[in-house]
């Protein structure tokens, strides 16, 4: 098996993590293990590794249908696994599946709040229609926060299996909201 | 403007200290655009990187602070003439590859420089002394607000301006200080601060960007995420780190030269009799002794006086310029001599280093 990072070397070191409910796997070689402080205990956490790692993930799962192309410039999503980059601005809209989770791992965030060109018509429809009906329940939201408040908490006293739950309750709260 | 004008004098950022310059070189700032109706460059045919340059040279040409700039197609220069560029920061390593239907435009002062078709269609930058990176974002903002008026944007209200790389979605802003750590280097800490800094979002590289090496003990400190963060946040927040690295950067220099004094006079010392002596010298050793005489003069061994020559050298020895000022292609070997003759006359009348303040305070701790 070759190394996840560079595809040339044989991978020796091997790291498995459940992540988001999900087996993640890493395979490196000493070299590149070396290159992401792996091998230095102070500088190394696994879960900074799997952040970019994620990206490629979510890419695959985005390459699993059939090859896509975007009707205004012919950029295929293997293209895009290709180069990383793509083809025009329409691509962004054409390729959009698996394109949050991508964002998610590179950036955090999946949703622009800086500056907007003024040219720009605001869409002020599309931000009420976000606003009222579809707000939850408020305790849901303080209770969501608490969650996270302990969460960081518990990292930073390192009780790793106190965050590990609380964690995973997060997520089921979260997946929650989203669907209702 | 013609490039040999360009040339002449070195760019602003060089010639005026900024704010904590003895620690920060430069604070940049860039924006990537990119206009709706055309491929990427990286995708785009010949045809479509023109139609491109047609719409967007024009518009910069215009704008009040691009008055009498430099404006050029990428075939236009020699490889020679991009290197210089790249070695001054004004053009990426990548764009100094690219040929039709690319172009650069800068301003007089070489604060401001834009590519055309690099990875985006428009990758405008902002530079300036010190840190200074709210500044240069303000300089860049506006001249982004004037170009959106002429040219459309490619933007999404989910994704912000739409990039060819994910990883400039958002706001398209890259913040990035050159920051020289020699304090943390020699008292190796700089590999744990790199991590350090690497955990909290942001990337360290070296003097010229993604994947090369940090000489001189320059390091490059800029934003990684640009999706879900305001502008001025991000700056805020590289702005409190790089603070951070700054008094990080000052106690190892207080702290070797408390400890280790002989060492740091050995290396200040040796440096200056190297580089005014050599007569064959690298670029990456001479960059590496100018880094150390730069250390001497923020310590005030060497005259304060000496600061700009020194800043300047470190651009003027680099190959490309090296081959502008001997007006021909040089040899590595050629170039290693030529290097050292302008050293040795640009360090002609430095001041040797005096380190009579570290030697009374070892007298006194001897009494």
């Amino acid at each position: 098996m070759n190394c996840d990072l560079c595809q040339t070397e044989k991978a020796t070191i091997f790291f498995s993590q459940m992540v988001e409910g999900t087996l993640q796997k890493v395979n490196l070689c000493k070299c590149c293990a070396d290159d992401k402080g792996v091998t230095d205990p102070t500088g190394f956490a696994l879960a900074d590794m799997l952040e970019g790692m994620g990206q490629q993930t979510s890419v695959d799962h985005a390459m699993s249908k059939d090859d896509l192309v975007c009707s205004s410039c012919g950029f295929s999503q293997s293209d895009f696994k290709k180069t990383g980059r793509f083809g025009c601005a329409d691509c962004y809209h054409v390729f959009d599946e698996g394109l949050d989770g991508l964002l998610e791992a590179m950036h955090k965030h999946t949703q622009h709040v800086g500056k907007v060109p003024s040219t720009f018509p605001d869409l002020p429809a599309l931000a009420e229609a976000n606003l009222p009906a579809a707000l939850p329940e408020p305790t849901r939201f303080d209770k969501l926060s608490d969650l996270k408040q302990a969460l960081s908490k518990s990292v930073e006293d390192e009780d790793y299996e106190e965050a590990a739950r609380l964690r995973d309750a997060i997520s089921q709260l979260e997946t929650q909201l989203s669907e209702s | 403007m013609r490039f040999s004008t360009l040339l002449k004098k070195p760019a602003e950022w060089m010639r005026t200290p900024g704010p904590e310059s003895d620690i920060v070189m430069t604070s940049r700032v860039r924006l990537a655009r990119n206009l709706v109706g055309h491929p990427f460059p990286g995708w785009a045919r010949k045809e479509d990187r023109h139609l491109v340059m047609d719409a967007v040279r024009p518009a910069l040409e215009e704008l009040s602070e691009m008055k009498d700039s430099f404006s050029e197609e990428m075939t236009k220069l020699t490889a020679i003439e991009k290197q210089v560029l790249v070695e001054r920061h004004l053009i990426s390593r990548e764009h100094a590859a690219k040929g039709r239907g690319c172009g650069t435009v800068m301003n007089r002062k070489q604060t401001i420089s834009v590519m055309i078709n690099e990875e985006d269609h428009l990758r405008m930058q902002a530079i300036r002394p010190g840190l200074q990176l709210l500044s240069a974002f303000r300089a860049l903002d506006q001249i982004d607000t004037q170009l959106e008026s002429e040219l459309p944007y490619a933007f999404d209200h989910q994704y912000g301006y739409l990039t060819a790389c994910p990883t400039n979605l958002g706001t398209g802003m890259r913040a990035s200080a050159m920051l020289h750590l020699p304090g943390l280097v020699l008292s190796e800490q700089i590999s744990q601060t790199i991590a350090g800094a690497n955990k909290i979002g942001l990337a360290v590289r070296g003097l010229y960007g993604e994947g090369t090496e940090a000489l001189a003990n320059l390091f490059q400190i800029s934003n990684q995420n640009t999706l879900g963060t305001k502008e001025e946040e991000i700056i805020a927040h590289l702005d409190r780190v790089i603070s951070q690295l700054i008094a990080n950067e000052k106690n190892a220099r207080m702290k070797i030269l408390e400890d280790r004094p002989t060492m740091m006079q050995d290396q200040i010392g040796r440096a200056y009799a190297v580089l005014k002596f050599a007569h064959i010298i690298s670029s990456k050793e001479a960059l590496n002794h100018l880094s150390m005489i730069r250390l001497g003069c923020d310590l005030g061994f060497i005259p304060e006086e000496e600061r700009e020559a020194i800043t300047v050298l470190l651009t003027e020895i680099q190959p490309a310029h090296l081959q502008i000022s001997a007006k021909r292609k040089l040899s590595p070997e050629e170039r290693d001599i030529l290097r050292a003759d302008i050293i040795r006359s640009s360090l002609n009348g430095l001041t040797p280093p005096d380190f009579t303040t570290i030697l009374t305070e070892r007298d006194n701790d001897d009494e």
